[in-house]
């Protein structure tokens, strides 16, 4: 297995286990946004797919553990990059100017990373079933509860930018990474890219607002 | 042929050796010719100095004619200036204005160091094309043309990543320093055509610990490299190596 080992260690490895577990939270991103807009049915179908969720028993644990698993190989190795890749520019250019390839996301990868990892444990601590408990309050009056709080509710809403921009850049990146570069695809999964990070700012970030006319 | 002279005001990376400090000169570079390639600009510049007695300016350069890729700094934070798709000596005078300030770094990056003033030891980039750009075939008589079918899309393809003439400035223009714009070309002309199959895998991943082991950075896809490449290399090669190394690596009897 020291090929795999070493496979993995290579700056392509690298890329290709950031590519993999991005493209695991992006497909994270879709169910977590389909079920919760299911709070435009009003609290009872909000309340219910949650009930269904659980339901699932050691399915969600699985999915749990995976998304755990993905989250720690995409951090740690995001963090190797970032100082592999400082270090391989020790004396910065007095002037440093784009050629156009850049974008805001693609420079701010790291720094939009580490806010959402920030974002992750306040949203976990304040709806997780692991960590508040839901059997005397249902999910709608626990959101309730969360973003009548204006700084909860603050801290969502910038987290869920962030995420966008996170988005903006990471899912065209995880394509052309596992080697998805086609001329009839490409142009559309760059568009994509900017479509599904709005569709994350405008779906997450309506999320509050219709818990809270709905209380 | 009647010509505009520019004034320009430039500051200049000067570094006496590869171990001394550096730091940016300044320097008046009156009566330019509009006519004149960014290289004859410094050309100019250094007569000046040279009859003044002091040191020249050092800075690569051999064909001048945008096809060997010896040339090449960082003029205003661009690797070969502001001009798409135009090597440092193929850049003229006319792009700039009278009075600019023009800024002129050597490429940063801890692969390439620098050993005088604009020049810099790029070697690292020969050392990723002996551990496997190449192919391995006794040479003799030309082949008979016909034996070999190659179709023009992948000939197109393989001759669009061969245009790569070297010059590093998709290091230099990489936020990250990273080689995969280049290594992707090499790896790439040869894994398009039927002569570079048989030994697709091994060079995939001997180029790429190769690159590694060299201290560039790791692609982000900021797509830096494509935009400042003197031949509009296209980054759909990174892609390419990405598939070559990930099958190298996973289906060939590669170690
Ligand atoms: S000097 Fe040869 S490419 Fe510029």
């Amino acid at each position: 297995m020291t090929w795999l080992y070493r496979t993995l260690s290579t700056s392509v490895g690298k890329k290709q286990l950031m590519a993999i577990t991005g493209l695991l939270f992006l497909l994270f991103l879709c169910t977590h946004l389909l079920g919760n807009l299911s709070i435009y049915g009003g609290p009872t179908s909000f309340v219910s797919y949650a009930e269904h969720l659980h339901a699932l028993g050691n399915l969600l644990v699985a999915a749990e553990v995976i998304m755990a698993l993905a989250l720690i190989i995409h951090v740690i190795t995001a963090v190797v990059l970032f100082f592999e890749n400082r270090a391989a520019r020790p004396i910065a250019y007095n002037v440093d100017k784009s050629g156009g390839g850049r974008t805001f996301s693609s420079q701010t990868m790291p720094y939009t990373g580490l806010l959402i990892l920030g974002f992750i444990g306040v949203h976990l601590a304040t709806f997780s079933h692991h960590i508040v408990d839901q059997t005397t309050r249902n999910i709608f009056l626990i959101a309730t509860d969360v973003f009548s709080h204006k700084g909860y509710l603050a801290i969502y809403l910038l987290g869920v930018i962030i995420v966008a921009f996170h988005v903006r850049h990471g899912l065209w990146s995880a394509f052309q990474t596992v080697g998805a570069n086609h001329p009839k695809y490409m142009p559309f999964i760059q568009k994509l890219s900017i479509v599904f990070a709005v569709i994350v700012a405008l779906g997450f970030g309506s999320l509050p607002l219709v818990v809270l006319s709905l209380r | 042929m009647s010509s505009k002279s520019i004034n320009l005001t430039l500051k200049v990376w000067r570094q006496p050796g590869s171990k001394a400090a550096g730091r940016l000169e300044t320097y008046q570079a009156d009566n330019i010719p509009t006519d004149a390639s960014f290289l004859e600009m410094l050309d100019i510049v250094n007569q000046r100095l040279t009859l003044a007695g002091k040191e020249p300016i050092a800075f690569d350069h051999d064909c001048r004619e945008g096809i060997c890729g010896m040339c090449g700094t960082v003029v205003n934070g661009r690797p070969h200036g502001p001009e798409r798709e135009t090597t440092l000596c193929q850049l003229h005078m006319r792009h700039f204005k009278d009075g600019d300030t023009v800024v002129i770094e050597p490429y940063r990056a801890r692969a390439f160091p620098v050993i005088k003033d604009l020049v810099m030891d790029r070697s690292a980039l020969d050392q990723i094309i002996m551990a496997g750009g190449f192919i391995s075939v006794n040479t003799g008589q030309a082949a008979e043309a016909n034996s070999l079918p190659v179709p023009k899309d992948k000939a197109d393809l393989a001759m669009d990543a061969a245009a790569c003439i070297g010059c590093g400035a998709c290091i230099a223009a990489c936020p990250n320093a990273s080689a995969m714009l280049f290594t992707s070309a090499k790896i790439s002309q040869f894994a398009l055509l039927p002569q570079g199959r048989p030994e697709a895998a091994k060079r995939a991943l001997a180029m790429v610990a190769c690159m590694d082991g060299l201290g560039f950075g790791n692609c982000t896809n900021h797509k830096e490299c494509e935009m400042e490449c003197p031949k509009g290399i296209s980054i759909s090669n990174i892609a390419r190596l990405n598939r070559e190394f990930i099958k190298a690596a996973l289906v060939s009897q590669e170690k």
